[in-house]
């Protein structure tokens, strides 16, 4: 029986062969055939050489989590080739580049192996080595269209707007997917079961990943420095907001540019510059991962303390030290919650989607001069370099920047006494001022030691005191500031809390456990200070599943140490392979403690 | 500690400057240093250098890392914004403010151990990226808030107050600011007024980076017999090579030249700097030669000082960046805010 539009396709190729752009090609095809899809990198710490696989999934359930095993595998890598074959579903389709012989001892009978000539295809059509590498790529994307039943003009026109300006390119690569196609039509079973088919499920969506989301929501919030050290994966990052600010921060006359990108010599540098941006008034921001949070800790300590705006993207890898650099995690949580020594806290902002990332990098930047302190927005490798279906990104033009507390002149003018850190409006926020704003009115030291609320430095323990009791009332006022959690009710007794990229495998998830039985309802936390939503739906369920992607549940220590919960509450399912969890390992670890503990689901408790 | 606001009476006959202001209007609190420490000489040549220049005390940003040095800022300029940062760390702090606001002066305030031990990297960084300001190192060559231990700057074979010799080379932060790119690099000591208020005054007109090694004794821990950090050891071994004197536009008419062995270059904001050259063989606009020679005199145990090197029309960061001519923090939301018109023709090119 024929299934549409819901598969997992893996290419598996050697990196820096060029596969990238046609499995790109592949995935935007489907895309613009109107199939919700979603895209996943799979790459090692290298340049060329290396194994590299790069997955789709088209699904009109829109279940885009990542699958343990895949429908379809395009095995163009002999290193790999037997794991490849293993991670096909039983039923599923193996495609080969039949040129040579493949081993027989790894065949497996219940799949479909489907040989295609590709080395053979390629050396008698083309001449040049270079063309013969890139085109073996474009001869199975060929083929698929065959196999799957593609409409092959949304291809061709791809392959023509993507050379538009190199034209000479356009017809090699039009033959190469002819040459793919025309092969399958005529020799192998076309088109297989799992077919696609055109559809309208994609609105108006569009593809992208968070990287590229989070530095366009940096623009549009008004960001004017790029301070950044290179570190994967959160370097696109400052790579997009080249991009676009160079197109969209340009004064069209002088050539002039509204913003500036700095790649500093490490993250401590980084994020002085981002520090000492805020502190005179211009919006600034840096991208890092968990390594270079780590250099930072002693800086965002001063930010917190100092009370200077600064705008951090933590896009999370794998593991203490360098681990798994171009692996997922969210292993970041706690070092981030508390980077610095001392009574330090800061607030997170935690996207889920690329539209997302897009909306809290620029509420970001409102946040961290309406509260003066360091905000971090956190993804993971696979949110911010994946390619994933997403909401547009809307602006509304009549939206006002929020630049926070700041005194003027003509604000000077009207006070007695300035002092920078009096609680005026009893929300913990004091009023900044600017470098040279007045001549006689508003300036301070700007400091790291204790000080009393003018801004003088003193040692003096009640002034200790009174200061870091000032800064815990701003943490409630950030509190109210903060976007609440995502809450679904769905009639369960138990309830599920998740974060981050553990949103994408969720909805698949909750399908599959209310199918057996397992009826859950579901809060996602958005940003820490945690909302009053998140106690109350704690309270409201005798059992809470606390998904996260680390190993030591470092959600659970900070939902017990900002709400005082305790931890016993919570079970925790917990994955840190480096891959971005799926949906079966939810459902498997969530039923093994319904069986374990001889729970009755919530049907079974209903009839 | 507590805080000692200066009196705010002024003597009528106290000198205005050009701009209306005395000195008493750059000055700050009182400094909580040691009697003698050289680096409120280096504070009081600071407050000298600003009300001559007339510049506005507002229109300064004072940056600092961490040490006895980078307390200074606190007792200058008590009507500019300062920021005392984190150890070592002054120079991205600046660099990022400077991003922020191109139109304020910076002055830098570190010491040796901010910047020549645990900031030595961000210090070359700063060079190369050319940021417009005046870096001031009070260099005494100890860790005096943590009572006396050596720094990097302390030369081979210098003694700590207990006798123990340093047994590891020096780094030179004037040779490394000449090699690193720096526009202006000067050195001077603490205990020559006459020399570093000069100086001062053209590194913070100089447009570019502008560098003063300003050799501060520590009194209390590194002014004995054995230290080459002394007041005495550089008094004696002082080899000043070119003296500055800054002319400010007005003033030009009334300088007297001393043919043959100055050098006039003009300045940013239009004033001149007069070179007297002490030394002949001294080559202050030729990077090469001038480290050469601060590189053989240290060698022989010569601590040379003056205006080291100078490059006229030195870029900044700003302009190898091509940045705006309004400062980014003066920039409005139209300026800084593409329209939502644009945003619907990117989300169409990710369809």
């Amino acid at each position: 029986m024929s299934s549409f539009n819901e598969f997992v396709i893996r290419f598996a190729n050697v990196n820096g062969s060029g596969s990238a752009s046609a499995n790109g090609m592949f995935a935007k095809a489907l895309f613009r055939m109107g199939i919700p899809v979603t895209t996943r990198n799979i790459f090692p710490s290298n340049i060329q050489g290396l194994p590299t696989w790069f997955e789709v999934r088209a699904s009109a359930r829109e279940y885009f989590g990542r699958r343990d095993k895949v429908d379809i595998m395009v095995a163009m890598n002999a290193e790999t080739y037997k794991e490849d074959v293993n991670r096909l579903e039983s039923g599923g389709y193996l495609i080969y580049d039949s040129t040579r012989g493949r081993p027989r001892e790894l065949n497996r009978d219940d799949v479909h192996a489907i040989g295609l000539p590709i080395t053979k295809l390629i050396l008698s059509e083309f001449s040049d080595p270079k063309q013969r590498q890139l085109f073996k790529n474009i001869v199975y994307v060929g083929a698929l269209s065959a196999l799957l039943n593609m409409e092959f003009d949304v291809l061709t026109s791809m392959v023509a707007s993507q050379y538009r300006g190199k034209d000479k390119l356009i017809q090699p690569n039009i033959r190469a997917l002819e040459l793919g196609r025309n092969y399958a039509l005529k020799y192998l079973p076309c088109p297989m079961d799992v077919q696609v088919k055109s559809a309208d499920l994609i609105g108006d969506r569009i593809l992208v990943d968070g990287n590229e989301a989070a530095a366009l929501g940096a623009i549009y919030g008004g960001a004017t420095l790029c301070a950044w050290y290179p570190i994967t994966p959160s370097t696109s990052v400052a790579d997009a907001f080249d991009k676009h600010a160079s197109r969209l921060r340009v004064d069209p006359e002088t050539k002039k540019k509204n913003f500036a990108i700095i790649q500093a010599e490490d993250e401590l540098s980084a994020i002085g510059m981002v520090i000492g941006a805020g502190w005179n008034g211009a919006r600034a921001f840096t991208a890092t991962s968990g390594p270079g949070i780590s250099l930072m800790n002693e800086f965002l300590g001063l930010a917190y303390f100092a009370e200077v705006p600064a705008v951090v993207f933590d896009v999370q890898r794998a593991g203490p030290s360098t681990g798994m650099p171009t692996r997922t995690q969210q292993s970041d949580l706690l070092s981030v919650a508390f980077a610095s020594h001392g009574d330090t806290k800061h607030p997170i902002l935690l996207p889920a989607t690329p539209k997302e990332c897009f909306d809290f990098a620029a509420d970001a930047l409102d946040l961290a001069e309406r509260i003066q302190s360091p905000v971090i927005v956190m993804t993971d490798l696979e949110l911010g370099m994946n390619q994933t279906l997403s909401d547009p990104f809307q602006w509304d033009d009549s939206r006002q920047y929020d630049r926070g507390k700041v005194l003027d002149f003509e604000d000077l003018e009207q006070i007695e006494r300035y002092g920078r850190y009096v609680d005026v409006d009893g929300d913990g926020i004091g009023y900044r001022t600017l470098p040279g704003t007045h001549p006689s009115k508003g300036s301070f030291f700007t400091r790291g030691s204790s000080r009393n609320e003018w801004a003088v430095y003193t040692e003096d323990a009640q002034s200790y005191i009174n200061n870091m009791d000032r800064l815990n009332k701003k943490w409630e006022t950030i509190r109210s500031l903060m976007p609440s959690s995502e809450v679904e009710l769905r009639n369960g007794r138990a309830g599920i809390i998740y974060y981050g990229t553990t949103t994408t495998p969720m909805n698949e998830s909750l399908g599959l456990l209310d199918e057996n039985g397992i009826t859950l309802n579901s809060l996602r936390i958005r940003s820490y200070p945690f909302g009053p939503e998140v106690a109350e739906f704690i309270d409201a369920h005798e059992k809470i599943f606390l998904v996260e992607q680390n190993r030591d549940a470092q959600m659970k220590s900070l939902l017990s140490f900002d709400l005082g919960i305790d931890p016993k509450k919570f079970v925790s399912i917990l994955y840190y392979g480096g891959f971005s969890i799926s949906a079966d390992y939810i459902v498997d670890e969530v039923t093994e403690h319904y069986v374990v503990n001889k729970l009755p689901r919530l049907r079974e408790v209903e009839s | 500690m507590t805080f000692v606001p200066k009196p705010k009476a002024r003597h009528p006959l106290l000198k205005t400057n050009e701009i209306g202001l005395t000195r008493r209007d750059y000055e700050a609190i009182v400094s909580t240093l040691c009697a003698g420490c050289g680096h409120d000489s280096v504070s009081a040549a600071v407050i000298q250098a600003c009300h001559e220049l007339s510049i506005p005390p507002h229109q300064f940003a004072k940056v600092s890392g961490i040490g006895c040095s980078s307390k200074t800022p606190s007792y200058f300029l008590g009507n500019a914004h300062g920021f005392n940062s984190v150890h070592g760390r002054m120079p991205s702090i600046a660099t990022g403010a400077y991003l922020a606001n191109k139109e304020l002066k910076y002055i830098g305030i570190s010491g040796d151990g901010d910047s020549a031990s645990i900031g030595l990297g961000q210090f070359a960084h700063i060079i190369r990226r050319k940021v417009d300001m005046c870096y001031i190192v009070d260099n005494n060559g100890t860790y005096g808030l943590t009572k006396g231990q050596f720094s990097a700057t302390n030369d081979r074979g210098s003694t700590s107050k207990r006798g123990v010799p340093n047994l590891y080379a020096p780094i030179d932060l004037v040779s490394l600011a000449i090699q690193l790119g720096a526009s202006f690099v000067a050195r001077s000591f603490s205990g020559d007024k006459q020399q570093l208020i000069p100086l001062i005054k053209a590194a913070v007109l100089h447009k570019g980076f502008a560098f003063i090694d300003v050799i501060s004794p520590c009194v209390m821990f590194n002014n004995h017999e054995g230290s080459t950090k002394s007041y005495s050891h550089v008094r004696n071994h002082t080899e000043p090579v070119v003296d500055a004197n800054l002319i400010m536009p007005r003033d030009e008419i009334a300088v007297e030249y001393e043919e043959g062995t100055t050098i006039s270059v003009s300045m940013h904001d239009g004033s001149k700097l007069q070179l007297r050259k002490l030394s002949d063989s001294y080559e202050p606009d030729d990077r090469v030669s001038a480290l050469t020679y601060v590189q053989q005199a240290q060698e022989e145990g010569e601590i040379v000082t003056g205006l080291l090197f100078l490059e006229e029309d030195a870029v900044d960061c700003h302009d190898i960046l091509g940045t705006s001519d309004t400062p980014f923090n003066g920039l409005e939301q139209e300026s800084l805010c593409p329209r939502a018109e644009k945003l619907e023709q990117i989300n169409e090119s990710l369809r």
